[in-house]
């Protein structure tokens, strides 16, 4: 459902990706893992259209989405959601307009249902009564989960997350597994995560790919990955620095 | 000249110009297409709706539910009102020393009476359009570079993209309107503002009969010298706003990269304002001698 051939993406000179492929199936949920600065948001980024690259393609249902119009491409993204790694929220609204925002753009929907369908989307990222403060007075962590909420508010059928797990503290962390877990059981909503959190990528991911060097190295269920071969998935997921040892200046 | 030495000048002093003249027209061009797409977008706004809606009292509270509107509406709030008390002091005072100035020149020659005109027409034409233009160009060109610019940098542009809003008609259509709207009126109360400024200065220190100096200031002022001020005003609004949008949409590296384009927001505003100002009084000095 969103292939991801041969990407290409270069900053000032700097490779980010170097020819990324990648099929992420319909109703699966895929983890990316990979070092930090090794271009899993940019990756992400690519595959929703907020980036172009400078070679290859992404495929959505069919569709490439990087020779979309504008209005095409705004139509497609309705079917996303995406969660950043910095949550994004839009400070000058409060955390119910946040999440209601894409409801009262792009739906008929009545005042009443939207506040129903906005207290439904906080409580799943355990989220209670903040409807009406503003994302400066909250934790870091409760505005990453805002943020999720936000993207979940329009049931969409492709969910990006970008680390949904960072900056909060494990039982929430696990409560948001689950729920990753739970769209994808039940609502058989498409994922891709972007993780570097090992326990999280084992317990939500169906299959998981590892980026290195612009490059997806290996791509395989959690088991898989487990007892890899590969030398650097296997310090990646073993927490191995490259020398062995901290050098220390 | 060694072909070394020839390639060295080149790199260090042709190289640059191309450089910044490359700079310059991409800036010219992208700022350009920035205001094109804008004017699609105020075109595509329900004004027909909005004036029937405003001119019907009754109807008012469809207009409460309009998001749009709402949009529009806080802006001219943030803009405009906002401004009043900045604008309101800055042409009380201009108004005040144009007369003290001029009075110092023209007892030279006894000739105070024509304080109240001459007050009267720099106001209009020239100063209450300008002053305004460049007060509000630092005061609220710069919040909307500012603004932008952290929604840029803190990604929240691309949430915007990801909730398929276009930025566009979101942000900078709202705040161009809300400018284009809001500029000509404070031009408009800075002009009588500074008149009475004149008028305080005329009358109480410099003991011009009240009733004279108001005959001198009414019969000196004709349509045309609001007309072209409220005209300048239009298009300061939208140089304004152009720019404003244009360098928030375009920042990039965090705190820094805010502060360097809210710098060149302002900086640029000025330059182009008072640029177009003197265009549009040579322009206007040929077409409405
Ligand atoms: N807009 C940009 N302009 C210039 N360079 C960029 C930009 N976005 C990303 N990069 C560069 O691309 C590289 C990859 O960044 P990216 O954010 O994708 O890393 P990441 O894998 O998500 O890391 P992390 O796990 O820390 O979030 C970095 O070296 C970064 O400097
Ligand atoms: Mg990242």
């Amino acid at each position: 459902m969103i292939e991801i051939i041969n990407l290409s993406k270069t900053f000032n000179s700097h490779q980010v990706l170097d020819g990324a492929n990648l099929d992420i199936r319909d109703g699966e949920t895929m983890v990316i893992i990979g070092r930090s600065g090794g271009g899993k948001t940019v990756l992400l980024k690519h595959i929703i259209g907020l980036m172009q690259p400078d070679a290859g393609q992404v495929i959505v249902e069919g569709e490439e989405i990087f020779r979309l119009t504008p209005e095409e491409l705004g139509r497609l993204r309705l079917k996303f959601g995406m969660l950043f790694q910095g949550a994004a929220l839009f400070d000058s609204l409060t955390v119910g307009e946040n999440v209601a925002f894409a409801l009262r753009e792009h739906t008929p929907m009545g005042e009443e249902e939207i506040q129903e369908r906005v207290r439904e989307c906080l409580e799943l990222v355990g989220l209670k009564g903040v409807e009406r403060q503003k994302p400066a007075e909250l934790s870091g962590g409760m505005r990453k989960r805002v943020g999720l909420a936000r993207a979940l508010a329009m049931r969409p059928r492709v969910i990006l997350y970008d680390e949904p797990t960072t900056g909060v503290d494990p039982m929430m962390a696990d409560v948001i597994n689950r729920l990753i877990k739970q769209l994808h059981d039940r609502l058989k909503v498409t994922g891709v995560v972007v993780t570097h959190d090992m326990v999280s990528a084992y317990k939500v991911g169906d299959r998981i790919a590892m980026l290195h060097e612009g490059k997806i190295i290996q791509v395989g269920t959690p088991e898989e990955i487990r007892g890899t071969s590969n030398p650097v998935v296997r310090r990646f997921i073993l927490g191995i620095s490259d020398n062995g040892e901290a050098k220390v200046s | 000249m060694k072909p070394a030495a020839a390639e060295s000048v080149t790199r260090r002093l042709i190289a640059p110009l191309g450089e910044s003249s490359l700079a310059f027209f991409s800036y010219l061009g992208g700022s350009s297409l920035l205001l094109w797409q804008i004017l699609i977008g105020f075109g595509a706004l329900p004004w027909g709706r909005w004036v029937v809606n405003l001119a019907l009292p009754w109807r008012w509270k469809v207009l409460r539910n309009d998001r749009k509107w709402q949009l529009v509406l806080d802006q001219m709030e943030k803009v405009g009102v906002a401004s009043f008390p900045l604008v309101f002091l800055t042409s009380l005072f201009t108004g005040m020393v144009l007369a003290l100035q001029t009075a110092y020149q023209l007892q030279k020659i006894s000739a105070q009476l024509y304080i109240g005109a001459l007050v009267a027409l720099s106001m209009t034409r020239e100063l209450g359009p300008v002053l305004t233009a460049l007060v509000i160009a630092g005061r609220v060109g710069a919040a909307i570079t500012a603004e932008l610019g952290t929604m840029r940098v803190t990604e929240q542009i691309d949430a915007l993209h990801t909730l398929s809003t276009d930025p566009l008609r979101y942000l900078a259509v709202p705040r161009i309107v809300a400018l284009g709207v809001m500029l000509p009126m404070l031009t408009f109360y800075a002009d009588l503002i500074g008149i009475l400024g004149g008028y305080l200065v005329g009358v109480y220190k410099l003991g011009i009969g009240s009733s004279l100096y108001m005959n001198m200031t009414w019969n000196s002022l004709r349509f045309k010298d609001f007309f072209t001020g409220l005209f300048k005003a239009v298009v300061f609004a939208a140089i304004i706003s152009t720019i404003a949008c244009y360098e928030g949409f375009e920042t990039e590296g965090g705190a820094e990269g805010v502060g360097r384009s809210t710098t060149l927001s302002v900086v640029i505003s000025f330059i182009l304002i008072i640029a177009a100002d003197c265009f549009f009084t040579a322009l206007f000095y040929f077409v409405f001698p």
